[in-house]
C-alpha cells in the first residue's frame, strides 16, 4: 500500500542567528511530504527547498538517525521528541501528522542549555555533569579480570541495564517544568551503583554529579513525571529514588 | 553540612522531612475534630480540646509545629523560585507531557492557597482561644467551649455560616490535592520508592488523600447543614 501524501504542511520553527541574538517563529509551507517518510527527512526536504528560494537552511541537531546518539532534540508540538512515546525524533514518522496541519518545532526550552543556532541547543552541560563523576577508573596494569567472569544478580544486571539505556538526549530537562537534570543524572549514577565495577567511586560519584548538576543551573526535581513520560529510553523515576538514596547516605557518611 | 542543605536534594528533603511533619500535625488534628461528630452536647470535643490547651507536650509542639509551617514555605518559595530561573524561556506551544498529576505542577499555587485558608483559620478560632481570650467558656469547668466556638460558626451567622462552610469545604478538597501529590512525592525525596512501591505509594497518596479531603470537608457540612 503506497504511503498517503500530506499535501500541505505548515512548519513553524524558531529561527535564531546565534546564541546572543533574539530569534523568532517563522512558518514555512511545504507540499507533497509522503506519510511513509521520517521526521527528520521532511526537515530535509524542507530546508531544500527553503535553499531553492534563496532562504537560509533551518539548523537542528542529528547524527545516527537511529534512536541511539541522542542528537536530535526537537519540541514538537509541546512534546520532546514528537507525539509518539518511547522514541527519539529520528524515529518519529510523518504518519503521525495530518494534511493541512501546523507544526510547531522549538528547540529545548532549558537554562543550562542555551540556543546556539535555530533548533540546535548547547547540551554540554550534560557532558559537564558526567566529566564529574559519571565513570569509573580502571587501571589496566596487571590482571584484571575478565569482565564477563565477574558475576552479578540477574536483578541487578537488568536494573543496571535499563539505567544504562540513557542516550543524554536531554529529553528529561527539556520536558520538566523545573528544567531538572535529575533523570539523567539518576540513570549514570544508578548505571554504576548497581555493577561491581562502579563501587570504588560510589560515594563521591552521586555527591559531585548533583554539585555539577546545581551548580550548572539545572532545577529542583518536584516529582512531576514528566522526565519519565518523555524519556525515549522509559527510564524510570526509581532510578531518581536511588540517586536520593546514594546521595543522602553519602552525605550522612561525611 | 552546610553545603548538603543548599544542594538541590538537600532542600527536597527538608520539603519533604516538614511536609511529612505537617501531615502527621493534619491526622492529629483531623482525629480530634472528628469528635464532633460523636457528641453533640460538645463534652466530648471540649475535653480534647482542654487536653490540647493544657498538655505539656502539645505546648513544647505548637512553636515546633510553627517552625514547621515556616521551614516548609520558606524552602518551597526558594525551591520554585530556583526553578523558575531555571527555565528562563517557556515553550510557545503549552506543554502537553502527561505528568502524574495536575497537583504535581502547581504544589506552591495549591500550597499558597492552604496558606490563605490557614491565616482566616487562625483569626477565627486560635486568635480567639489563645490570644484575645474571646472564645465562650464552659460554665461548669470554666475551660474553654471549643465545640460552641466551632459550631456558632457554621450555624449562627445566616449566610455567611454557608459562605464559611463553602470555604472550609474547598480549603480541604486543595489541602488533598496538596497531600495527593506530597505523600508519595516525599517517600521519593528521601529514597524510599523502587519499582514495586511506585504503584503503591501512589495508591496510599491517594486514599490518604480522599481522607483529608473527606475527614475536613466532612464537618462544615454537618455542622452547617445538620445542626
Ligand atoms: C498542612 C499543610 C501542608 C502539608 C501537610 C504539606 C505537605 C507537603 C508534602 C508532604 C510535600 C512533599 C514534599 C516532597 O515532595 O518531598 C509538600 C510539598 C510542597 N509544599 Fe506543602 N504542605 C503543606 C502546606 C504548604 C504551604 C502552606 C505551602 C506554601 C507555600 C506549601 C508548598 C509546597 C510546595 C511548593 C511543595 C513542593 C516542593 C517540591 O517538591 O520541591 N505547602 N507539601
Ligand atoms: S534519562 Fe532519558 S530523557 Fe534523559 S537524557 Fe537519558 S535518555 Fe534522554
Ligand atoms: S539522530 Fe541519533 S538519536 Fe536521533
Amino acid at each position: 500500500m503506497a504511503d498517503k501524501i500530506l499535501k500541505k504542511l505548515y512548519i513553524k520553527v524558531w529561527r535564531q542567528k546565534n546564541a546572543n541574538t533574539k530569534g523568532k517563529f517563522e512558518t514555512y509551507e511545504i507540499e507533497n511530504i509522503s506519510q511513509g517518510s521520517s521526521f527528520l527527512e521532511m526537515m530535509d526536504i524542507m530546508n531544500e527547498s527553503l535553499v531553492a528560494k534563496g532562504i537560509e537552511p533551518v539548523a537542528f541537531d542529528h547524527d545516527c538517525r537511529e534512536g541511539i546518539c541522542g542528537m536530535c532534540s526537537l519540541y514538537i508540538n509541546g512534546r520532546a521528541h514528537g507525539p509518539d512515546t518511547e522514541i527519539t525524533t529520528c524515529q518519529l514518522h510523518m504518519r503521525r501528522f495530518e494534511d493541512g496541519e501546523t507544526i510547531t518545532i522549538e528547540p529545548w526550552r532549558v537554562g543550562a542549555f542555551p540556543v546556539i543556532k535555530d533548533l540546535i541547543v548547547d547540551r554540554r552541560s550534560y557532558d559537564k555533569i558526567l566529566h564529574a563523576g559519571g565513570y569509573i577508573n580502571v587501571n589496566t596494569l596487571g590482571n584484571l579480570p575478565d569482565a564477563n567472569n565477574i558475576l552479578i544478580p540477574y536483578e541487578d544486571y537488568e536494573e543496571a541495564m535499563d539505567a544504562a539505556a540513557c542516550i543524554g538526549c536531554g529529553a528529561c530537562a527539556a520536558s520538566c517544568k523545573n528544567s531538572s537534570a535529575m533523570l539523567f543524572v539518576a540513570a549514570k549514577v544508578s548505571h554504576l551503583a548497581k555493577l561491581p565495577q562502579g563501587q570504588v567511586e560510589r560515594e563521591n560519584r552521586a555527591k559531585a554529579m548533583v554539585a555539577k548538576m546545581d551548580e550548572l543551573g539545572f532545577g529542583n526535581c518536584t516529582n512531576t513525571g514528566a522526565c519519565e513520560a518523555e524519556c525515549p529510553k522509559s527510564i524510570s523515576i526509581a532510578h531518581i529514588a536511588r540517586l536520593n538514596r546514594e546521595f543522602l547516605s553519602a552525605k550522612i557518611k561525611d | 553540612m552546610s553545603n548538603f542543605l543548599s544542594s538541590s536534594i538537600g532542600k527536597k528533603l527538608i520539603m519533604s522531612l516538614s511536609g511529612l511533619f505537617l501531615v502527621v500535625f493534619l491526622l492529629v488534628h483531623l482525629s480530634i475534630n472528628l469528635l464532633i461528630l460523636f457528641d453533640s452536647t460538645g463534652g466530648l470535643y471540649n475535653e480534647a480540646v482542654h487536653f490540647m490547651g493544657t498538655n505539656p507536650l502539645i505546648k513544647v509542639m505548637e512553636p515546633v509545629l510553627a517552625i514547621g509551617f515556616i521551614v516548609h514555605i520558606v524552602y518551597a518559595t526558594i525551591l520554585t523560585l530556583q526553578n523558575q530561573k531555571a527555565t528562563p524561556t517557556k515553550y510557545n506551544v503549552t506543554q502537553k507531557t502527561k505528568t502524574f498529576s495536575w497537583a504535581s505542577k502547581n504544589m506552591y499555587i495549591l500550597g499558597f492557597a492552604v496558606l490563605a485558608f490557614l491565616v482566616l483559620h487562625i483569626i477565627q478560632f486560635y486568635v480567639k482561644m489563645k490570644i484575645t481570650d474571646t472564645a465562650p467558656i464552659v460554665e461548669a469547668t470554666g475551660g474553654h467551649d471549643g465545640y460552641k466556638l466551632v459550631t456558632d460558626l457554621f450555624t449562627q451567622h445566616g449566610t455567611l455560616s454557608y459562605v464559611y462552610c463553602a470555604v472550609y469545604v474547598l480549603a480541604g478538597i486543595l489541602l488533598g490535592l496538596h497531600i495527593r501529590h506530597g505523600f508519595w512525592s516525599a517517600f521519593q525525596t528521601i529514597g524510599w520508592n523502587n519499582y514495586t512501591w511506585k504503584s503503591r505509594l501512589f495508591t496510599l497518596a491517594t486514599i490518604f488523600a480522599w481522607v483529608i479531603a473527606i475527614g475536613y470537608s466532612i464537618l462544615p457540612l454537618y455542622m452547617t447543614f445538620f445542626l
